[in-house]
């Protein structure tokens, strides 16, 4: 029997963006169904790194992360807990001297920007950090920068934005999606079927089978980041640690394990993605070449995740150009946790007042060629 | 003859007995072993050093194992065998091997996963302390490093291991404080007729229980396990008796288990599709009567695949050889031989039946387990934790647990704490065990280190600084 | 405790324990060695409480235990060998 719902707006994804999106939305006292495939926060927004960082970002997104900043230090407030969050600080290495320039480039062009970052080396940077290896020679500190669970963040969006008053319908695969005279009709063909004046594409990696229905496309393939987590080892790391280059990217969480990732997996199936082997094999060694603390311990665990990738590394985030009162905002490339509260809330104001708070036109998903465009698509 | 390279995961009685069938078709099969010698865990090999006798190691089974064992040996220059390697990953087509340090990968034709099974554990206050074991810990001190656990133990919970474990104890010097058991005597009665499907078993079942109590250890079924106390390590163990009185035996050590449960996480990260079984309560790999997997060129035999037994996995290891024979193209058709060997098998289906009536875990021990009980000791979870969760969420699928209270997150991936915690979730949620779905397996199936020494090179370094 | 009862004739095997001189059987697991002279294997990752191993056959992971120069190992799969300088507390 297929419940028939009317909704103010309807959301296609569960994820840190549309869980946000939708908690917002209800806090401007419109009415919100969310429909989710699988459960809220369970794939990207729940599997990624937990990194909850500003640095490293280009220019055009730190308006965004600034605004994301104000939201993750009022978690608690917003959906309950406070999701293991920790203002640890974000330490980016140089691991050369062609590294360092790199980073002290990037400390002058965003210190016009509001962001303040610090550069040590040297042996001041050694009595700092004396658990790295000689692989680091100078690092570039972010204080307001931090980390936290997304396997709890994420899902509690979705619960806070139920609390609020939100729909949200979880197993929910879309089969019914169409644009109707006055908005949209969407649905799993079985159970519901929403109308709705406003549609709001959140479904991540997959956000694209969504947008395609309308004429909009943008080229977003997948990719499925490597991560791995260590037993419980003796505490030595308090800062979240990214590379110039990439690479390697880690956390120690306060209960001791230590997050690792930086290195590619594979798809497995259209939903999930696994580290392979080789891959495993080259992120234990980076692990063991830039933290000696980590020389005996062990991975317990590692996975993959499908997380949407666009070749300019900017997520696709506004109106749509062929479809009034649809808007997009997917294909984070990977970045998308910490600025994802922000984006909800961008999103909802569109909605809300017609426009953001946050300037978004560099996201726009026009500046793609035409929408007659060929993408490859999230596999 | 063409030669490919068929791998088998287990040196137990289904991997022995696969390993045989392999090279009688002319095959040199690779036999991966995380044990140093071969024999699984009910034939489980002591150092030769203790040169224990097998009939003292063995039983009743001496005469099978010995067969088994000899067999394997005289076949060992036919074989690849790798001792003391840990299958940790597979991959489409390779599994990954880690031994003495060392990553490997290795290319398969057809991979037979004959992993074995370890206790099915629903524990109960204080089974974390230091002398609290599995039965089959209790059986490895004893077999494998000629000790016991304690020299005045308590065993519970459920199962033929705990009458056989008991008695081997009781003959071997230990001293046998009482034997619990959580099933209450009417269902053995009522189980009677399926175990006869294979009398000389049911026969030394009868057997260990009547030697028990000539030697005056004390027997009670239908009892609840109530708590284990100790200062820094177990003293006593706290149960209630069918009749209702409470009772606390002292001890030196409690060995404990209800029944058995596969290892089935090479079969997930297979890739092979699950079905719930309602007689072991368990999801476990699909297979055909041969031991097919779902996924084309894996096959599956033995405890590991389904609780059947030690006598029934020397049959599917042979069974799932022929099968991976037959479909390699490698083996005239033999129907005879497979057909002879599933209808032996039958008798093994019917008994285990039989036994999992007599033997059935509690159906009480969620709604019993308070909520101090630590669930999940790799990351200590109590079921207080777990109950809350499933109620402030409204979580009623096991990964979404895990992923919010950490269950199932420490080393062991969840083998000891998945059937307590699934069967707290479906309590909590009030739906039925199978609706909460399975822990999703990932690699490493064990802890790995990170120094382990790759044998490739690196690849080029590509840039992933967005990916945080 | 685990209790001996074996009577083969092995070596004894010289380890050290929390820097206490110790003796172990040849055959025995590092488990073994520990158990026959002490009432613990480690403290728990979180909250410190005495373990003492569980399973003895590799599956439940309760029994890694550090060796002096931080080296880690499962003590009821690895045999322990003369001179190995074991650590149970944190």
């Amino acid at each position: 029997m297929t419940e028939s719902l009317h909704a103010d707006v309807s959301i296609i994804g569960g994820g840190i963006v549309g869980a946000c999106a939708a908690l917002f939305l209800r806090r401007h006292g419109l009415s919100v169904v969310l429909l989710e495939r699988g459960l809220c926060g369970a794939a990207a927004s729940g599997v990624n790194y937990g990194g909850v960082r500003t640095q490293g970002r280009a220019i055009v997104q730190l308006p965004l992360s600034m605004r994301a900043r104000a939201l993750w230090a009022r978690l608690p407030e917003l959906i309950g807990i406070d999701g293991e969050y920790v203002q640890s600080g974000h330490l980016k290495l140089a691991r050369s001297e062609a590294d360092l320039g790199r980073l002290e480039a990037y400390r002058d062009e965003v210190g016009a920007h509001g962001l303040a970052l610090q550069i040590v080396g040297g042996s001041a940077f050694r009595r700092a950090y004396p658990w790295l290896s000689e692989q680091a020679i100078a690092g570039s500190f972010c204080a307001g920068d931090g980390h936290a669970n997304p396997r709890l963040v994420s899902p509690a969006f979705a619960r806070a934005a139920r609390a609020a008053g939100a729909r949200i319908v979880e197993h929910c695969a879309i089969t019914e999606l169409a644009a109707t005279g006055s908005g949209f009709v969407v649905g799993d063909g079985r159970s519901v079927s929403v109308q709705s004046r406003w549609l709001l594409n959140c479904a991540g990696a997959w956000a694209l089978d969504i947008a395609e229905r309308f004429g909009d496309s943008a080229p977003m393939t997948s990719i499925h980041p490597g991560m791995a987590v260590t037993e419980s080892v003796p505490r030595f790391m308090d800062v979240n640690v990214g590379v110039e280059g990439g690479g390697i990217y880690g956390r120690q969480t306060a209960r001791g394990n230590c997050v690792m990732g930086g290195s590619r997996g594979t798809a497995n199936g259209a939903l999930y993605g696994v580290p392979t082997a080789r891959a495993i094999g080259e992120l234990c060694d980076r692990m063991a070449a830039l933290f000696p603390p980590l020389a005996h311990a062990h991975v317990i665990r590692f996975w993959s995740g499908v997380e949407g990738s666009l070749p300019d590394h900017q997520p696709v985030i506004g109106p749509s150009p062929t479809t009034p009162q649809l808007i997009h905002a997917f294909g984070f490339c990977g970045a998308g946790f910490q600025i994802g509260p922000a984006v909800g809330e961008a999103l909802a104001d569109l909605v809300h007042r017609g426009r953001s708070q946050v300037a978004l036109d560099a996201f726009s998903i026009t500046r793609f060629t035409s929408p007659a465009s060929t993408s490859t698509g999230a596999h | 003859m063409s030669t490919k390279q068929v791998v088998i995961v287990g040196a137990g009685p289904a991997g022995m007995r696969a390993a045989e069938q392999l090279v009688a078709a002319g095959q040199r099969p690779v036999v991966i072993d995380e044990g140093a010698r071969h024999g699984g865990q009910i034939y489980r090999q002591p150092p030769a050093v203790l040169q224990r006798d097998r009939r003292d190691l063995y039983g009743f089974e001496a005469a099978r194992a010995s067969a088994v064992l000899d067999r394997f040996d005289a076949l060992r220059p036919q074989i690849d065998y790798r001792p003391q390697t840990l299958a940790w990953q597979i991959e489409a087509g390779t599994l990954q091997l880690l031994h003495a340090g060392r990553n490997h990968a290795l290319p398969f034709d057809a991979l037979i996963l004959a992993p074995g099974a370890t206790d099915r554990v629903l524990p109960f206050p204080g089974w974390t302390l230091p002398g609290v074991y599995t039965l089959g810990a209790a059986q490895v001190a004893l077999k494998h490093q000629g000790c016991l656990i304690g020299p005045r133990v308590v065993f519970a919970g459920t199962g033929p291991l705990l009458y056989l474990v008991a008695w081997q104890y009781a003959t071997h010097g230990g001293q046998v404080a009482a034997v619990l058991d959580t099933a209450p005597a009417s269902a053995k009665w009522l189980a009677a007729p399926r175990l006869l499907a294979r009398p000389a078993v049911a026969a030394k079942g009868a057997y260990f229980v009547a030697r028990l109590r000539m030697m005056g250890v004390a027997l009670h079924g239908g009892v609840t396990l109530l708590k284990a106390d100790g200062n820094e390590r177990v003293r006593t163990l706290s149960w209630r008796a069918a009749g209702g009185g409470t009772h606390t035996t002292g001890c030196d050590a409690i060995g404990f288990g209800h029944g058995l449960r596969s290892e089935t996480q090479l079969a997930d990260l297979a890739g092979c599709a699950f079905a719930y079984d309602a007689l072991e309560q368990a999801w476990l790999p699909t297979r055909d009567a041969a031991g097919r997997s779902s996924v084309r060129g894996v096959y599956l035999a033995g405890d590991g695949a389904s609780i059947l037994g030690a006598d029934a996995a020397e049959l599917s290891g042979a069974r799932a050889a022929l099968a991976a024979l037959e479909d390699l193209g490698l083996s005239p058709a033999e129907p005879g031989h497979a057909a002879q060997i599933e209808r032996e098998l039958q008798a093994h289906v019917k008994f285990r039946r039989g036994l999992e009536t007599a033997f059935a875990p509690p159906s009480s021990w969620a709604a019993d387990a308070p909520d101090d009980l630590i669930v999940c000791r790799c990351e200590e979870v109590s079921a207080g934790e777990l109950r809350a969760c499933a109620r402030e969420t409204g979580t009623r699928e096991v990964n979404r647990l895990k992923a919010l209270t950490r269950i199932g997150m420490g080393r062991c991936q969840g083998r000891m704490c998945a059937p307590a915690a699934s069967r707290l979730l479906a309590h909590t949620a009030g739906c039925a065990l199978h609706e909460v779905g399975r822990l999703r397996g990932q690699a490493p199936i064990k802890p790995i280190p990170i120094a382990m020494l790759q044998e490739q090179p690196p690849s080029r370094q590509v840039a992933e600084d967005q990916d945080d | 405790m685990l209790h001996r009862i074996d009577g083969a004739r092995r070596e004894p095997i010289a380890f050290e324990l929390d820097g206490r001189a110790c003796t172990a059987l040849e055959g025995d697991t590092v488990l073994t060695a520990v158990l026959t002279n002490a009432a613990k294997l480690r403290e728990s990752d979180f909250g410190g409480a005495a373990r003492a191993g569980f399973c003895l056959m590799g599956a439940c992971q309760d029994c890694w235990v550090r060796l002096a120069d931080g080296e880690r190992l499962r003590a009821c799969t690895t045999f322990v060998e003369s001179g190995m300088r074991v650590r149970t507390g944190a």
